[in-house]
């Protein structure tokens, strides 16, 4: 199981990167009672059959790892939620794409700590696969946007380590405004 | 503090280029690949990721390497798992690489030229290798 909330959210981008898509989104509110999101990708979908499989700890496909019998992504984050109160929702059709949502209630006693933020963003932002990613983030009237075509145009290959470095210190500043004006 | 804009960033970019240009003779052959499965984030490959790219920074491998991430590596036991390709030596995975690991993988391995005997455990995965 995962610890933070932002690890759950890494795994399901990882789903998304993997699933084919050339475009994922991710949205980010957060507010006073609780932080939600969004993941909406246009990779290989899933029927309603496949999407009861996937929510399932003890279905995989068995493509990618020949002989295991477990998928557990989907089914922790869905386990996480369910026992701190949080929502859940599914959507998906095959061969257009799939949308994710979620949001954990951070008043409740069993929510799990959210984590790093600006690392999870920046983790996902170079995630192989996806040629285009938007991450859209809110908190309270505060909100900021990044692109992945635009920070690769800005930046270069981020998979080198001196874009990663940059890439975390502008996500970062961008964050950081916001919890200034957030703290008053 | 105002938050970057992308002009201030792609200012930022350049002269960080100009002074990693002085340095770029061998290019970019190195690569170190991070699990970033269910298995890998529950044994806390971002942290390790994280590790990673300050170690790299604070050896001055920056233009030297890139680290990549990949899904599940098949050895979910031995989370989180890291894949290092270097030329001169033979393509591992190491298991076991929490962030403290991390340094001693980029000491060692990148700058010794030693491999890390207790965190061996597989050649790349079938699955994984690039056609």
């Amino acid at each position: 199981m995962h610890y933070e909330i932002v690890d759950f959210v890494i795994d399901i981008v990882q789903n998304s990167c993997e699933a084919g898509a050339s475009l994922v989104e991710l949205r980010i509110d957060e507010d006073g009672a609780g932080i939600g999101f969004e993941v909406r990708d246009n990779g290989k979908g899933m029927d309603a059959l496949e999407q009861a499989q996937a929510l399932d700890p003890f279905v995989t496909d068995g493509i990618k790892h020949p002989g295991r019998k477990v998928g557990l992504g989907l089914p922790f984050l869905k386990q996480a939620l369910e026992q701190s109160a949080g929502s859940f929702r599914l959507e998906s059709e095959k061969g257009s794409g799939t949308k994710l949502s979620f949001r954990f209630d951070t008043g409740n006693l069993d929510c799990p700590p959210l984590g790093d933020l600006v690392g999870m963003m920046v983790t996902v932002l170079c995630m192989p696969g996806p040629e285009e990613m938007l991450i859209s983030r809110t908190r309270d009237g505060y909100s900021y946007s990044l692109c992945k075509s635009e920070l690769i145009e800005a930046l270069g290959n981020l998979e080198e380590v001196s874009s990663l470095v940059l890439l975390k210190e502008y996500v970062r500043s961008q964050e950081k405004e916001g919890e200034e004006l957030w703290q008053g | 503090m105002a938050r970057m804009t992308l002009d201030e960033l792609r200012a930022f970019r350049d002269s960080k280029r100009q002074d990693l240009a002085r340095r770029d003779v061998e290019g970019k052959d190195i690569q170190i690949v991070v699990g970033m499965g269910t298995c890998g984030i529950a044994a806390g490959a971002k942290l390790t990721f994280d590790a990673l790219v300050e170690s790299l920074q604070k050896r001055g491998l920056e233009n030297k390497v890139l680290v990549r991430q990949t899904g599940c590596m098949g050895l979910c036991y031995v989370e989180p798992t890291v894949e290092v390709i270097a030329p001169g030596m033979p393509t591992v995975i190491y298991g076991k690489m929490t962030k403290d690991a991390a340094d001693e993988l980029v000491q060692k391995h990148l700058v010794e030229g030693k491999l890390l005997d207790n965190h061996i455990f597989d050649r790349p995965a079938a699955d994984i290798v690039k056609k």
